[in-house]
């Protein structure tokens, strides 16, 4: 029982910057816009919200700069795609790219600058049950935010008219279009919400997950989200499943190596992630009417109303 | 209000002119974030882009960058023709200095001169090998070649470091994780005295001329391009996507992994856990800022070669940081994908619409 608490703490530490990144990306996606800047946004949050963080001792102001420096990203990357309809795939690419310099750059002081992680919530009496009270009643604020955001957004989607409007939006953009729904208003508020999960993701990972900055610490994290939306087939739920998945994964491998064993050498077994991602990608695409019949119909077409 | 209508035929014109354009943008934004951060625009701007340049040593680095850049980005360049989207480059690269470096290693004091030749191929297999699994699985199991072959970058960076901390460490190198020196005869040799420029760059200009040739005067490029461009016609043609994903991904990876054993042959001559200053990504911007044209790309990847060493000569200089390169770099791919739409469409000012 010692050992169980620990262990969930650290898989949902391990699976909550994914959830962010690819709840938002889920909901881009629906609107049928592809951002490939996930990565990007998320260095861009971790280094704004270390930053902040670092400067004035507010731990909310930190996780809110992060976000906002997310849709700020993002904000650039819709000017891009939905104003002057750039090819989405390569903006995105830019958007990781320009993240990855501009994080390098504003960071650059801030390696090796130590910070107390975010505080644990601590109710006294339900903190204190074996196992669960640690794990469901001991996380820091950002874990409960995920789970919140992902339920709002499973609510919003299916739920709420203007979640339908856009589905609706990245199924068949001329069609709302010629409805009345104004098409790339909606995908630019989806984009923005999207770059603002993945500050977030990014802000947990530099305030909690390992407090501190260091170039490319998002290691991959924002294009494992991106196979995520894909092995969730585009649904919320599917999304938890997946990130959790992924972060007892990284636990798995990351416990393998603190025994020590010299059999596998830590390279391979820091593989896995990437490898594992490959896996599952290939189990869920490899049906490929399952992904038509999921994946938003106009996802990463460029819209505009002469068509 | 501002509009933008279609035009009938994109703008040959405004083709040519936006990759200048997007520079000329890249470097005014350049010189506002330089006086952000407190230096002298003029000067920063020119340690950045005109010191590398001043003598022939600074040009001889000057090809030593383009040279990867330019071989990987004609490679991208073709699949990004047909829509196939390969941005595994840089992972084809390391994997490319793993098969030519470990036959420099394998040879070791049995040395000819058929050995960097050997490596070359060795490095286009090694490469080609690894972008045969986003080919595979794409065309096997529809698996996005975007995310599998990124995912493999960060595989073979993790199988270079092990190899060059593990099995392949240099006894002799005090615990470093890097192998021994490769023999001075598995090295390519370099072409002027006072230079590092070696017989890469003429190799990386015969790449040009050979994609040129594929792209304007062979009927797989002309399959490419129908592929790329209408995919519906390319089926009613008869043209197998399949044989269009296996060729354009299994070239860019021969050409990132040549690149790779290039690096390793030549500037670096041993392996080392980064033996690749993202020039796989870089390649990227090449290839756009290049118009997916062969010409294009090597301007493209003299210029990005620039930004490379201009980085470097700032930071001596000027103690200016070595992100900016990729700051710049960013900037430079956004304000091209910006200023693209100018080719496809014209910008019209008309009165805001009643109504709708």
């Amino acid at each position: 029982m010692d050992i169980l608490a620990p262990i969930l703490i650290s898989i949902i530490a391990a699976s909550t910057p994914l959830l962010f990144a690819a709840i938002g990306e889920l909901v881009v996606e629906k609107s049928g816009v592809l951002n490939l800047g996930v990565e990007g946004m998320m260095l861009g949050g971790a280094v704004i919200a270390f930053i902040i963080s670092v400067e004035t001792g507010n731990s909310a102001l930190a996780i809110v700069a992060g976000a906002a420096m997310g849709a700020m990203m993002a904000g650039l990357f819709a000017v891009l795609t939905l104003g002057l309809l750039a090819n989405q795939v390569a903006t995105g690419l830019a958007l990781t790219l320009f993240g990855i310099g501009l994080s390098a750059l504003l960071g650059q002081g801030y390696v090796g600058t130590p910070l107390t992680a975010l505080p644990k919530l601590n109710i006294p009496g339900l903190t204190d049950i074996p196992v669960l009270g640690p794990v469901v009643f001991g996380q820091d604020v950002l874990v409960y935010l995920s789970f919140v955001v992902t339920g709002l957004v499973a609510w919003f989607l299916y739920r709420t008219r203007a979640g339908l409007v856009l589905r609706s939006v990245g199924e068949n953009p001329h069609a709302a279009h010629a409805i009345g729904f104004p098409v790339i208003r909606i995908r630019l508020f989806a984009v923005l919400f999207g770059g603002a999960m993945a500050g977030l993701g990014g802000a947990y990972l530099s305030l909690s997950y390992t407090p501190m900055w260091a170039e490319e610490m998002s290691a991959g994290r924002g294009w494992i989200a991106l196979a995520l939306v894909v092995f969730a087939t585009w649904r919320p739920g599917r999304v938890v499943l997946g990130a959790y998945l992924f972060g007892g994964l990284t636990l798995a491998q990351l416990h393998l190596q603190g025994m020590g064993s010299s059999a596998i050498p830590s390279q391979f077994l820091n593989m896995v992630p990437y490898i594992a991602t490959i896996v599952v990608l290939v189990l869920i695409s490899r049906d490929a009417t399952r992904i038509r019949m999921n994946a938003p119909a106009s996802i990463g077409k460029v819209f505009h109303p002469d068509g | 209000m501002i509009a933008l209508e279609r035009r009938p035929n994109s703008s040959r014109l405004w083709l040519y002119a936006t990759p200048v354009l997007a520079v000329f943008l890249t470097v005014l934004s350049g010189a506002v974030l330089f006086s952000l951060l407190g230096f002298n625009a003029i000067e920063a701007l020119t340690a950045y882009f005109i010191s590398p340049l001043r003598d022939s040593y600074g040009l001889g680095e000057l090809t030593i960058k383009a040279t990867p850049l330019a071989i990987i980005a004609i490679g991208l360049a073709i699949g990004f023709r047909a829509n196939v989207w390969n941005i595994g480059a840089e992972g084809q690269l390391t994997l490319g200095a793993i098969t030519g470096g470990g036959l420099a290693l394998l040879f070791y004091g049995a040395e000819g001169p058929w050995l960097p030749p050997l490596m070359l191929i060795g490095g286009m297999v090694g490469g080609a090998a690894w972008a045969a699994i986003p080919a595979f699985l794409r065309t096997r199991f529809n698996a996005n070649e975007i995310l599998v072959s990124l995912m493999l970058t960060y595989v073979a960076g993790l199988l270079l470091s092990y190899l060059v901390t593990g099995p392949w460490k240099d006894p002799m190198g005090f615990g470093f994780p890097r192998t021994r020196m490769f023999g001075d005869e598995a090295l390519l040799p370099t072409l002027f005295a006072g230079s590092r420029m070696h017989i890469g760059f003429p190799i990386a200009l015969v790449t040009v001329a050979a994609a040129w040739f594929l792209i304007a005067r062979s009927f797989i490029g002309f399959q490419i391009k129908v592929v790329g461009l209408t995919p519906p016609a390319a089926g009613y043609a008869g043209f197998s996507n399949a044989w269009i994903i296996w060729a354009t991904l299994l070239t860019s990876g021969a050409l990132a992994g040549l690149a790779g054993a290039i690096e390793v042959a030549g500037p670096i001559g041993q392996l080392t856990p980064s033996i690749s200053p993202g020039y796989g990504f870089t390649a990227i911007i090449v290839a756009f800022l290049g118009r997916l044209h062969p010409l294009g790309i090597l301007f493209a990847a003299l210029l990005m070669a620039l930004s490379y060493i201009g980085g470097e000569s700032a930071q001596i200089e000027l103690g200016l940081p070595l992100a900016v390169t990729g700051v710049f770099q960013g900037m430079l791919l956004f304000f091209l994908l910006a200023s693209d739409v100018l080719v496809h469409y014209r910008i019209k000012l008309r009165p805001a619409r009643e109504g709708v």
